[in-house]
């Protein structure tokens, strides 16, 4: 028999079909454990990935030295303007004598050279429009100027791109005559708009003058015609040293050679006005540089210590617009020799005598890079469009080409989670305001007010949530009868399946105007509720002994009490209206100062606590229906009443269930997403008052995300937002579980 | 107060169980608001005609309205100072005139005040639903065919029936042209530029190709021109004729018949009359496309969308869920490490939603989409095929976010399995993998059906993250056609949540589509109170089964 087995057994097809089997065994625990690992993989991804985005924002920047070649036909003269064209293939050297030379950067080889002005005439001096528009002029010994615009035009031929450099002249070929008494214009500015055009000038004899040039194009034969207005204005021993007229054409900034700042309203230019003069620079130093940041609001000013400091105007108590200083960078300890303000962001870099070169954020108040470019000065340095490649150059003739790696400067601790003093706000404020409908629009990426959104939409939550889970856990777990509780418990627990969208919907659209209606209603029903459940229990006991009701009904004899109550509180809520309120709870509220938006923080807490009432209620219920009945029996053996074995025993035993359940609550809660997009107006407002509205971090990402460019700064931010929520539920989730573990070890030894 | 009372805890046991019943009241309270708003919006309204006086101190200046009540609201007297009455509140109805082309608005508030009269409900008051534009209400007075009276006054209902099912044949078979045939017409000339333009990538775009790609061309455009002409000729068809009909403030207007859907005598209809028109409502709701901004019209491409995206989910989350349940509980060495995992798989399930959607739209539509679409579809670019939102990233970005859910609901029933059916197996010399396929699984199946049915349940009520990784609140095609390879993994969708939040909040008229959102939000918790309630039928039976076994 043993024999028969074992040859059955041991049959060459027998033992193949074995090892088939052991084969198929190994193969299916190998792919078992590599599919398992696999997919715990995949899922913690999600942390890493979204790390992986975030994590450019926090690296620094570098630079990095390209090329360095002698200054393009240095023989011509010293160098009044460089520029880099959108592409980094082309630069364009000005010099003092007005010839441009236009050069590859990647060698130095001159592609053009043009003199813009016959040799005769003489350049006293030389402007620049703001960054972007790249209008230049020259003011000329004989009181006239020239106004030109370097072209970069881009061809394809094929899928080969030709960028021909140009010179165009907006103003036409022939100098336009600024100074009627023909005297040289030793300083000068320029900005041209549609129809308006502004000179501003400063004469040999110390006249500062106002030109505004009126361009109209005929309809009938399409030619142009300016018409000029201008005045002057003395300045007697004023020396000045810069002219910064910004693009508007309504304000000028003057700075003389005392450290001083005028500020003229030139709106008008028959009749320009001083506003204000002011000291920007500490006594004893000059002003070195003075630019724009792009977006022409504020000033860069450099000093001869090496400190730029950022100004711009601000309106007073008395509604005056007056010249502030808002920040300022002192990482240079050489004069600043130059500053060149990127032309899409509000950063800037700048260079100084001692052949440092400096790059910085105006809005993340941060001093982004310093790099030492040669030993001896800097004479200036440009920034691409782009901001990714810096023109240098130096005194000893080198013009070197750097790259520039700076893609997120507008991230600073300070410009996320700080008071930000933005441009044409009175004060430092938080504020999150992502969209760009231009260049010149400051992003305002101020978490802080959306982590405060978060955290108040969370705290009314769980103001209604806590009370209601808990209290009415302890009864269902503790005091109801079983055949109620199996139909409670799974009621409740429905609620949690309900789609969130639509307990925003129901707030937003239907609970908000109720609520609006109904104030005071709202708040006589928290009274009510409690006062009225008291009564009605009080008079209970003198209904003959229902035996039914103390064994767990309760809850079944107070629905209809509670719709009574409800009731009874919407309908004398307005008397109580007008007898506290003068009739009017909202308009009540504004003249306390008390603002209301319909959709608010008190919608918001009503909606999601509901929403997070079930899960709240099921962990609590969980951790007191588990407690064991030796330790509850005991107490009441001893004589004590039902609740003081609640208060004293279960409640002690369980609290860290309870414990738990309020963390995951609290997880949920700051989660959310759809509940407080629609039931609040969505504003990121700093302000804790229930009849507000707030923005949360989850609702934010769930309206910008979609349209925010890939891998931009907002991008990531939005990225950091969700792994600020991803740390935030996961931390308290884990401290949760981790608590409920501890709980259920000590139960089970009980 | 009775001091002994007040010490035994009593009226603390009496307020604990307020909050019970006050959570029971609210969830009662939620559901039968949806319920009753989302089921009343198909039953025929009536339509009423009264004269109102627009400013409230001239009362002697009416104008005659004629409109349905939509809401009836109660406002305290004490903030309407400019109505004079003893009542501590005010009545003011929401009145829905329709006829925006015609009114500028087609919702109004009037108080009770300034009713100069008692409302009638005339029989022969018309409602007409039409194409664009919102209802229509007013007076039928005559039927014009070319232009030409052909019946009017008590006629000219009799005959409108006739004529508008003529136009609705006709409506019905353009649709089927555009939609379809012309749509397949488009959709393979758009093949065939994409083929071209991969020949011409690959430089194979000679001189044999160029003839045939050609001649396709030719033969598409030639049977788009024919199907283009037999539309023009139905749409001429369609125009022939029109209804007249006096509106509220006394012009005559005419509608031509081929913008209306239906039209219908509110206030003459029967019991029975209502009924029928109140299932045929319902099924316009589940069957058809929307209309006017989703305001009017079914939710069907909502309803298709969400089903498929949640159907794409369950085929990718089953399988993954199980894997990881089996290994963590059957083969993964039980220690410190299981047990970490474990914790951090159940805390996932509590990381928020649009967590989820960023990942998805970060990791799946840029990083993977947008490589994907550089190997294989260099063709269509610079315009993305997979990198940008679509209905795989949703329901892969879904299946992520449900599958800790499947992964703890299979190990639970993986662990009541007792051991001693595992022993058995082995002892009569299964090998493990045998045990586990031929006796765990099946014994565990119930506790992962009852997985994959929260996971589809938590799914399709999910908003959030699918906001960000593929749906639309218009979608101009279904995910699955009739063209080749039918189902459109690629393509954007409808989904009922969102269209909840689209319709309720983006819409320019929310006034006339609360109602429809509120149908929909019903549609929507039936079907996810009816997939938990299954969960936990299939859960509660499970547990009985093995109970039973347990004893054994």
């Amino acid at each position: 028999m043993n024999n028969l087995i074992t040859s059955t057994l041991n049959q060459p097809n027998v033992i193949r079909h074995r090892k088939w089997r052991m084969i198929k065994d190994r193969i299916a625990k190998h792919s078992m454990t590599f599919g398992g690992i696999s997919i715990i993989i995949a899922i913690v991804l999600i942390f890493f990935y979204l790390l992986y985005v975030v994590l450019p924002l926090l690296l620094p920047a570098s630079m990095k030295e390209i090329q360095a070649f002698p200054i393009p036909l240095k023989e011509y003269g010293e160098t009044v303007y460089l520029a880099i064209e959108e592409k980094n293939v082309l630069g364009l050297r000005i010099t003092e004598h007005a010839q441009a030379i236009f050069f590859q950067t990647r060698d130095g080889k001159i592609v053009l050279e043009r003199s813009l002005l016959p040799k005769e005439i003489k350049v006293t001096s030389f402007a620049m429009a703001n960054a972007g528009s790249h209008v230049l002029a020259f003011g000329l010994q004989d009181g006239r100027a020239l106004v030109i615009k370097p072209v970069f035009k881009i061809t394809y031929e094929g899928d080969l791109r030709v960028i021909t450099p140009e010179i165009v002249y907006p103003m036409g070929e022939e100098p336009l005559t600024i100074d009627d008494r023909g005297q040289a214009l030793t300083h000068l500015d320029v900005q041209l708009g549609d129809e308006e055009n502004t000179l501003i000038a400063v004469t040999a004899d110390n006249r500062l003058l106002f030109s505004g040039f009126t361009k109209t194009v005929s309809f009938f034969d399409e030619s142009v015609n300016i018409e000029k207005v201008n005045s002057e204005l003395a300045l007697q021993q004023a020396k000045i040293e810069h002219l910064l007229l910004e693009k508007g054409q309504k304000t000028l900034y003057v700075a003389d050679d005392k450290g001083q700042i005028w500020h003229i309203d030139v709106t008008d230019k028959t009749a320009p006005q001083i506003l204000q003069r002011v000291r920007v620079v500490p006594a004893g130093l000059k002003i070195t540089a003075l630019e724009f940041l792009t977006g022409d609001i504020s000033l860069l000013v450099g000093d001869s210590e090496g400190r730029i400091s950022q100004w711009f105007l601000v309106r007073d108590e008395k509604n005056n617009q007056v010249l502030t200083k808002i920040r300022e960078f002192h990482e240079q300890d050489q004069a600043i020799t130059s500053i060149s303000s990127e032309e899409r962001r509000k950063g800037f870099l700048a260079t100084d005598a001692g052949g440092k070169l400096g790059l910085y954020h105006s809005t993340a108040h941060e001093s982004i890079l310093q790099v030492s470019i040669s030993a001896g000065p800097l004479t200036r340095a440009v920034i691409s469009p782009r901001a990714d490649t810096a023109l240098i150059e130096d005194k000893e003739g080198l013009l070197k080409v750097w790259h520039i790696e700076n893609r997120h400067p507008e991230v600073s601790l300070s410009s996320l989670w700080g008071k930000v003093w933005y441009e044409s706000h009175e004060q430092p404020k938080y504020i999150w305001q992502s969209s760009a409908a231009n260049s010149d629009f400051e992003p305002k990426f101020s978490l802080t007010p959306l982590m405060f959104g978060t955290l108040k939409g969370a705290f009314y939550a769980m103001l209604i949530a806590i009370p209601l889970a808990i209290l009415g856990a302890l009864y269902t777990a503790y005091f109801m009868s079983p055949s109620m509780r199996k139909l409670v418990k799974p009621t409740i627990e429905i609620m949690e399946a309900l789609p969130t969208v639509i307990l925003g919907f129901l707030a937003g659209l239907w609970l908000a105007p109720i609520v609006e209606t109904h104030l005071p209603g709202v708040f006589a029903l928290l009274i009510f509720l409690p006062l009225g459940v008291l009564g009605f229990a009080y008079l209970w006991q003198f209904v003959p002994k229902q035996h039914w009701v103390s064994e767990g009904w309760h809850s079944a004899v107070l629905i209809p009490v509670i719709i009574l109550l409800s009731w009874a509180a919407f309908a004398t809520g307005h008397s109580l209206e007008i007898l506290l309120f003068g009739g009017d709870m909202r308009q009540w509220l504004t003249d306390q100062g008390i603002d209301f938006d319909q959709r608010n923080a008190l919608v918001v807490g009503i909606a999601m606590g509901l929403a997070i009432i079930p899960c709240i209620f099921s962990i609590t219920e969980d951790a007191i229906f588990s407690v064991p009945k030796h330790l509850t029996s005991g107490s009441l053996a001893l004589g004590a009443t039902p609740w003081q074995t609640m208060i004293r025993i279960v409640i002690l035993t369980a609290s860290p269930g309870i414990f738990s359940a309020v963390m995951i609550g609290i997880g949920r809660a700051v989660g959310e997403t759809m509940i407080v997009l629609m039931a609040t107006g969505n504003t990121a407002i700093m302000d804790f008052n229930i009849f507000e509205g707030l923005r949360t971090l989850s609702a934010n990402i769930a309206v910008e995300m979609p349209e925010s460019e890939v891998n931009s700064t907002h991008y990531r931010l939005l990225f950091l937002s969700g792994l600020v929520l991803f740390i935030f539920t996961f931390f308290f989730n884990t401290l949760a579980e981790i608590v409920r573990q501890r709980l259920r070890r000590k139960y089970s030894s009980l | 107060m009775n001091n002994g009372w007040w010490r035994s805890g009593e009226p603390w046991i009496w307020l604990t169980a307020a909050a019970v019943s006050i959570s029971v009241v609210v969830v009662g309270a939620l559901l039968s608001l949806i319920a009753v708003r989302g089921l009343g919006h198909f039953w025929p309204k009536a339509v009423m005609e009264v004269n109102y006086a627009v400013d409230l101190k001239n009362p002697n200046n009416t104008v005659r309205l004629i409109g349905e009540i939509r809401e009836i609201e109660s406002v305290p007297s004490t903030r309407v100072p400019e109505i004079k009455t003893e009542g501590e509140w005010l009545t003011r109805y929401l009145i829905k005139t329709g006829n925006r082309d015609h009114l500028g608005l087609d919702f109004r508030w009037i108080w009770e005040a300034q009713l100069s009269q008692t409302p009638s409900y005339p029989e022969n008051i018309i409602a007409v639903e039409r194409r664009e534009w919102g209802n229509f209400y007013g007076y039928l007075l005559a039927i014009k065919e070319n232009g030409q009276i052909v019946s009017e006054g008590e006629n000219a209902w009799t005959d409108l029936s006739e004529r508008l099912k003529r136009v609705l044949t006709l409506h019905q078979e353009t649709v089927h042209i555009e939609k379809f045939e012309i749509g397949k017409i488009n959709y393979e000339l758009e093949q065939l530029r994409l083929y071209q333009r991969r020949l011409e990538l690959a430089n194979a775009y000679d001189a044999v190709k160029q003839a045939e790609i050609a001649q396709d061309k030719t033969e598409l455009e030639h049977s788009y021109r024919q199907l283009a002409d037999t539309l023009v000729i139905r749409y001429q068809d369609m125009q022939r004729d029109s209804l007249v009909a006096q509106i509220m403030d006394g012009r005559e207007v005419e509608i031509p018949l081929s913008k209306i859907v239906r039209v219908y005598q509110p206030n003459a209809m029967s019991l029975v009359e209502k009924s029928g028109f109140y299932l045929t409502k319902v099924g316009e709701f589940l069957w058809d496309d929307p209309r006017e901004a989703n305001t009017e019209g079914g939710i069907f491409p909502a309803i298709f969308g969400t089903v498929m995206m949640v159907f794409i989910m369950s085929i990718i989350v089953t399988p993954f869920g199980v894997i990881a349940a089996v290994y963590l509980r059957e083969y993964a060495k039980q220690g410190f490490l299981t047990r970490t995992i474990r914790v951090a798989v159940n805390n996932l399930a509590g990381v928020p939603a649009v967590v989820y959607g960023v990942f998805g739209l970060g990791f799946f539509v840029y990083f993977i989409g947008g490589t994907l679409d550089q190997i294989f579809y260099p063709e269509v670019l610079p315009a993305p095929t997979f990198g940008t939102p679509g209905l795989i990233w949703a329901s892969l970005t879904l299946a992520i976010l449900t599958v800790p859910v499947v992964i703890v609901s299979t190990e639970e029933g993986l662990s009541r399995i007792p051991s001693s059916i595992r022993e058995g197996s082995l002892a009569l010399g299964a090998t493990k993998a045998e045990t586990l396929w031929r006796t765990i699984l099946p014994m565990a199946s119930p506790a992962i059906m009852t997985g994959l049915i929260l996971a589809i349940a938590r799914a399709a009520g999910e908003v959030a993250p699918l906001m960000l990784v593929g749906v639309v609140k218009l979608a101009p095609s279904l995910v699955v056609d009739a063209n080749y390879p039918f189902l459109h993994l690629e393509r954007k969708f409808m989904h009922l949540g969102f269209h909840i939040y689209d319709v309720g909040f983006q819409s320019p008229n929310v006034e006339a589509a609360r109602p429809l959102v509120y149908a929909t939000a019903l549609l929507l918790v039936a079907v996810i109170i009816i997939l938990n309630l299954t969960a936990i039928a299939i859960r509660n039976h499970l547990r009985e089964k093995y109970k039973a076994l347990e004893t054994v």
